[in-house]
């Protein structure tokens, strides 16, 4: 654990010590700032944060693979993996080190979109349900969305490459329902739970579904095995 | 870990292979280290020593063979060889984003050292390498000197029993490799060193033994004193004997004029290097012995490659180095 956490800590310093930090939060904001108040502005608007949680979640695509494109390929190009796998540190030490500095950030993050929660109490009287639920599900959702983005970083030595293929494997997954409904039968049914928009929508709506919860947490820790698996299996190539 | 006796095993290289692909980077590599050795793995450049060096680290695992360090399989008990070794590989690999003492803190908090003691000890390596006013500078910003002593300083930080430095005086300036010589050699003093490099001065300087590999095998391993000595005129001669290898090597090296004996591989027939003075003419000699004992003499040939060849394609110049 201690050397999770050494990698995680350094690698949360890393991001702070270069403009990716303050860029992928202010890009993040912006974005959602715009979809916040578009959502709230007419007339008879809610107070929810509903406006900008599917937004997110598709800004996600672009948004977690940039996050995650050095944490793996920067390290190939450097050379430090070879230092790093060489210290007395097991590789999912490594795969949960740098993982867990990528959620801080996406904690981080969020956390500052909170400034929307407190105007909607200020000017409102939101529900507190949905906004739970909502934050949750957007945690999960990023979490996943990270996982994949560290696991293509884990490909490549480039981290354009690492970067644009994160993106595909994303969006794949979130476009998964919108071919479920091209396709029927059976194709449609797996697609659909594959998809990782679908399994959001209960979340927006204020429902927090273990099923749903579960499907996040099992596709983050399958795509950080195979992150793991995939920095193991250099050494049998 | 206990002080060991002097001549105790750190290293045990044993026939090491390695294939990428279809292509053969290393073939039934051996040789041991012992504590308080320097030893050179000397070889011209593509001759295999790094791949040597990442399986011996456990950055790669071999095709097949073992590596021990310190007793510990690099492969089965992976993290406690891990943690007796100190690496610097080829490219120095270093967070161009930190700083020198914010890399030497992550590293040392990775091999598991103590808060207290890291503290302590960085201060030390710092003295060690000389990087006193680069202390708190990033490492982008350092010259390519610096940044080698940086990476050194990283490999003995844990006062590691193996310390592997691949080809540690490679592209910095001369002033700077003779320091960094200066200081593997006070290193070798408590730890036990391989070296790599393709410079055949540095060997001399540095080493009390030395591994000489080409194309992937291992050609000769002896001290660099013996070495020179066999440099000024060795004749080779390779042979397969189909007999007990316990009784070939011995009859072997009772011949007359013989100076060395070394088998290669564990196979049956066995095949069997023979070095000689220049001129001396063994075949016959060593065929008739052969064939007295009974034993089947299925070849007979002088050895492809002298070690003067091999030397050749060495760096014997220090101007060349890197």
């Amino acid at each position: 654990m201690r050397n999770t956490l050494a990698i995680a800590w350094k690698e949360t310093k890393s991001y702070f010590g270069s403009p990716m930090a303050y860029v992928i939060g202010a890009v993040f904001l912006a974005l959602t700032g715009y979809f916040f108040v578009s959502s709230i502005s007419r007339p008879f608007a809610e107070a929810t944060i509903r406006g900008w949680l599917l937004p997110a979640t598709f800004f996600f695509v672009f948004w977690a693979p940039a996050l995650t494109m050095r944490l793996f390929a920067e390290e190939q190009k450097l050379g430090t993996l070879e230092l790093l796998l060489t210290a007395p540190v097991h590789d999912w030490e490594v795969v949960l080190g740098k993982f867990l500095a990528s959620v801080a950030i996406l904690v981080g993050t969020l956390s500052l979109t909170l400034y929307y929660v407190l105007l909607l109490f200020w000017f409102g009287d939101p529900d507190v349900g949905p906004l739970l639920s909502g934050y949750l599900g957007l945690l999960l959702y990023g979490s996943a969305s990270l996982a994949i983005g560290l696991f293509a970083s884990s490909l490549t030595s480039n981290q354009i490459v690492a970067a644009v293929v994160g993106s595909g494997l994303l969006l794949l997954m979130t476009l998964a329902d919108q071919a479920a409904q091209i396709v029927g039968g059976i194709a449609s049914r797996v697609l659909e739970q594959i998809s990782l928009t679908a399994h959001f929508a209960d979340f927006a709506r204020g429902v927090i579904d273990t099923h749903n919860v579960v499907y996040y947490i099992l596709v983050t820790v399958f795509v950080l095995f195979l992150t793991e698996r995939n920095l193991d299996s250099r050494r049998w190539r | 870990m206990a002080v060991g006796a002097a001549d105790q095993v750190m290293v045990e290289v044993q026939n090491l292979t390695k294939y990428y692909g279809n292509f053969m980077a290393i073939e039934d590599v051996s040789f041991t280290v012992r504590r308080g050795d320097i030893l050179g793995f000397l070889g011209p450049n593509g001759s295999g020593k790094t791949t040597t060096m990442r399986i011996a680290t456990g950055y790669l695992p071999p095709t097949s063979g073992t590596v021990r360090i310190a007793g510990y399989d690099i492969q089965t008990q992976s993290l406690e060889a891990r943690r007796r070794i100190g690496y610097l590989p080829e490219t120095v690999p270093l967070y161009t984003d930190m700083t020198v003492e914010d890399y030497l803190e992550f590293m040392g908090t990775l091999r598991g050292m103590p808060k207290q003691r890291l503290r302590q000890r960085i201060n030390e390596v710092i003295d060690i390498v000389k990087i006193h006013e680069y202390r708190s500078t990033h490492i982008g910003k350092l010259s390519k000197g610096y940044r080698q002593r940086t990476g050194l300083a990283q490999a003995i930080l844990h006062e590691p029993e193996v310390l592997i430095l691949d080809e540690p005086t490679i592209g910095i300036d001369p002033i700077q490799v003779v320091e960094t010589r200066q200081l593997i050699r006070e290193l070798g003093k408590e730890h036990t060193i391989i070296l790599s490099t393709h410079i055949l001065p540095e060997v001399s300087m540095v080493c009390n033994r030395v591994v000489i590999i080409h194309e992937g095998r291992v050609v000769a391993e002896d001290t660099p004193a013996n070495l020179a000595e066999r440099l000024k005129g060795t004749e080779r001669i390779e042979l397969e004997v189909r007999g007990p290898a316990r009784e070939v090597m011995p009859l072997l090296r009772s011949l007359r004029g013989v100076m060395d004996v070394r088998r290669l591989g564990e196979g049956e027939p066995g095949t069997y290097i023979v070095e000689s003075r220049r001129g001396a003419d063994l075949r016959e000699q060593i065929a008739q012995a052969i064939v007295s004992k009974g034993w089947g003499l299925l070849k007979l040939n002088p050895a492809s490659i002298s070690l003067e060849e091999i030397f050749l394609r060495l760096t014997v110049q220090e101007e060349e180095g890197g």
